[in-house]
């Protein structure tokens, strides 16, 4: 009782001062970004106004988005605006940037949980199975099969994919989203997840590997090993629950980039998620919209970081918060 | 490969590295495959090869060589012979005309336009093998410029934070942190929004600005533990200045690390440079690259036309999974502590 009171002293302390620790670097990113559209970018009241634009028209157009005001202020509104989540509306399409994030956040998340599920299941198992034959002819094939597949654009996978499996074959639907979650799952998200898979299984395994190749070698495994356990049993148990630490980290980090690096399935077949919509804000200029999916894309990432140090502690109970 | 003066006994690290890289046979498949392309672009660039890639050679969607030719590109190499127009008795102009043709039939022979051509041709007909050298060259040419402005940027910054420590590192970790906390593509993007500008420099400046991460990381370790070794104080004992030190002792010293960041990043910075073209945020209009060509191959891969698409992936893929395993094997070479 009194073990787990400070557990959870120590545990709150720890966050707390994580989070102060994230306050510098969220104030650099809201300053980077507010470099590099405001000081930068030049005056978006000339793009926003049109090509026939006067110069009340323009005037009134700096007045609204605050631009007549000297960059400390404009700073400070930018500010205010990150914490109260208004953002007003895009420029393109007048929706509130606030809605766009919310109803996009829905389509991207039920492509990549069940990409990010299934990758790191699949990753896991052929790692562990490339484990057992480490060194072996079947190993170097398989490692420059994953070099090859790398290095084919993943351009290429969406494009021939899409084209054979649901423009010729018609198994899958070409493009299109519906409005219910099972819907999604069982018709439209399955090639994009496919696709996603057959892309993204090379580096993971590679990355994984060299995990696992790192545990292999330990001392622990030759005690294992010593005390007479099977190999199959070292490697799924023992060595699986140590590679398993960097294997959180890669995912918990890697996941608020992954929100954006889907946008090019997105844009392929049409899922209104966030990386489409990031690409259709920088196509339209939409900087609103640009600015504010980066700034929370940010946050996002540096939560999820020290997401991943908790969890370190409920996987691997020698690291100590400090 | 530069060899370090070292006498016979004692090879130095580059020399070393070499023999190893030149042990390992993959490697050097790899470094001729590579050595192959960069000759293409420097050859492309000069203007000896795929120069007139623009030329119209062949019928619109002309099939490659081995497919053979088909109906329609004989039909439409049929239609865009050049005909004369018939007669007219009312033209007053119809001498000067009839001078004219002759005088260009003289000088530019009518060419049949070819129904099929080695790899194809795309929508306009140009020399689809010409032009993946030529986009070659603009994709290869990006990727490597970029890389070495993100080397030299992550290695300037790493060396000054490593070097001098105190609040100077505190300031480079500031950035560190914030270019990292931001996901690249995401990066890359924001700062293609921003700039509005299509063009080759821009694409060099957007990807060479925010890749510099991963090279200062590693410098600024290497610089860390240089700056204490006991040649770097001696040099300081000699009353060498701090840039002596830091660029004169320690930087050849640790140079095979950017060398080795850099042959990776250009395999990263090549693909990013495909996907932002495609995407139409890269290279401006009228200049070819991979990313463009498979901006074009999209759209005729549902016509059936699949050889851009497969030439532009093709091309790419030889380069990049060669690129891939050179790199892999430089690391291994120049660090042969890391298996």
């Amino acid at each position: 009782m009194v073990a787990w009171f400070r557990f959870g002293s120590f545990m709150v302390a720890y966050i707390v001062r994580r989070l102060w620790q994230m306050l510098p670097t969220m104030a650099g990113v809201v300053l980077l970004v507010f470099v590099l559209f405001n000081w930068v970018g030049g005056d978006p009241a000339y793009l926003l106004a049109g090509k026939m634009a006067d110069a009340s028209a323009i005037e009134n157009i700096r007045r609204q988005l605050g631009l007549d005001q000297p960059y400390p202020v404009q700073l400070w509104i930018f500010v205010q605006q990150i914490l109260t989540f208004d953002f007003g509306n895009a420029w393109s399409t007048g929706e509130p940037v606030a809605q766009i994030i919310t109803s996009r956040l829905g389509p991207s998340l039920t492509v990549l949980i069940p990409l990010t599920v299934l990758e790191v299941f699949f990753g896991i198992a052929l790692a562990l199975g490339i484990a057992f034959v480490r060194g072996s002819l079947t190993d170097r094939a398989v490692m420059i099969a994953c070099t090859v597949g790398m290095s084919i654009s993943i351009l290429v996978y969406i494009s021939v994919f899409q084209y054979v499996f649901a423009y010729q074959l018609g198994l899958f639907p070409v493009q299109g989203w519906g409005s219910s979650l099972g819907e999604n799952l069982r018709h439209y998200a399955l090639l994009p997840i496919i696709i996603g898979l057959a892309v993204s299984i090379a580096p993971t395994l590679r990355l994984y590997r060299s995990f696992v190749l790192d545990e292999v070698g330990q001392d622990y495994v030759r005690t294992a090993r010593a005390k007479g356990l099977s190999e199959r049993r070292i490697v799924w148990v023992h060595v699986l629950r140590n590679a398993a630490i960097p294997i959180i980290t890669h995912v918990m980090a890697n996941l608020p980039a992954l929100l954006i690096g889907a946008f090019l399935l997105e844009r392929f077949f049409g899922i209104p998620g966030i990386g489409r919509e990031v690409i259709l804000a920088v196509e339209r200029s939409d900087f609103p919209v640009i600015k504010a999916i980066t700034v929370y894309v940010a946050a996002a990432t540096m939560v999820f970081n020290l997401l991943a140090d908790l969890l370190y502690r409920a996987v691997d109970p020698r690291v100590q918060f400090r | 490969m530069t060899t370090l003066q070292t006498s016979a006994d004692s090879a130095g690290l580059w020399t070393l590295a070499w023999r190893r890289l030149r042990a390992d046979r993959v490697a050097m498949a790899a470094l001729a495959v590579v050595a192959g392309f960069l000759l293409l672009v420097l050859l492309s660039s000069m203007g000896l090869v795929a120069a007139d890639w623009e030329d119209e050679v062949a019928v619109n969607y002309a099939p490659p060589g081995f497919v053979g030719a088909d109906a329609t590109a004989r039909a439409l190499a049929q239609a865009q012979l050049p005909r004369a127009t018939p007669p007219n008795a009312f033209d007053p102009l119809a001498a000067e005309l009839a001078a004219l043709q002759a005088q260009l039939a003289a000088t530019h022979p009518p060419v049949a336009k070819q129904t099929t051509l080695l790899f194809g041709a795309d929508k306009w007909g140009h020399d689809i093998v010409k032009k993946t050298i030529k986009g070659g060259e603009t994709s290869i040419v990006v990727g490597l410029v970029a890389a070495l402005v993100a080397v030299t940027l992550g290695t300037l910054f790493g060396a000054v934070a490593g070097f001098f420590g105190g609040w100077i590192d505190d300031l480079f970790n500031w950035f560190y942190s914030i270019f990292t906390s931001i996901p690249s593509i995401l990066m890359i993007l924001t700062v293609a929004a921003v700039l509005q500008q299509r063009g080759v420099t821009t694409i060099v400046l957007i990807l060479g600005l925010t890749g510099w991460t991963g090279p200062f990381r590693l410098m600024r370790a290497e610089y860390i533990k240089h700056s204490a070794r006991e040649y770097v104080m001696a040099a300081n004992a000699i009353g060498a200045s701090n840039w002596q030190r830091m660029f004169g002792h320690i930087l050849p010293n640790v140079s095979h690390v950017a060398l080795v960041q850099m042959s990776i990043l250009v395999v990263g910075f090549i693909k990013a440079e495909v996907i932002l073209s495609f995407l139409g945020f890269g290279v401006p209009v009228g200049t070819v690259s991979w990313g463009s060509m498979l901006n074009e191959a999209q759209n005729e891969l549902i016509l059936g036309k699949w050889w851009q698409l497969a030439a532009a992936a093709g091309a790419m893929a030889v380069l990049v999974t060669s690129f891939s395993l050179f790199a892999d094997a430089l690391r291994d070479a120049l660090d042969p502590k890391i298996k």
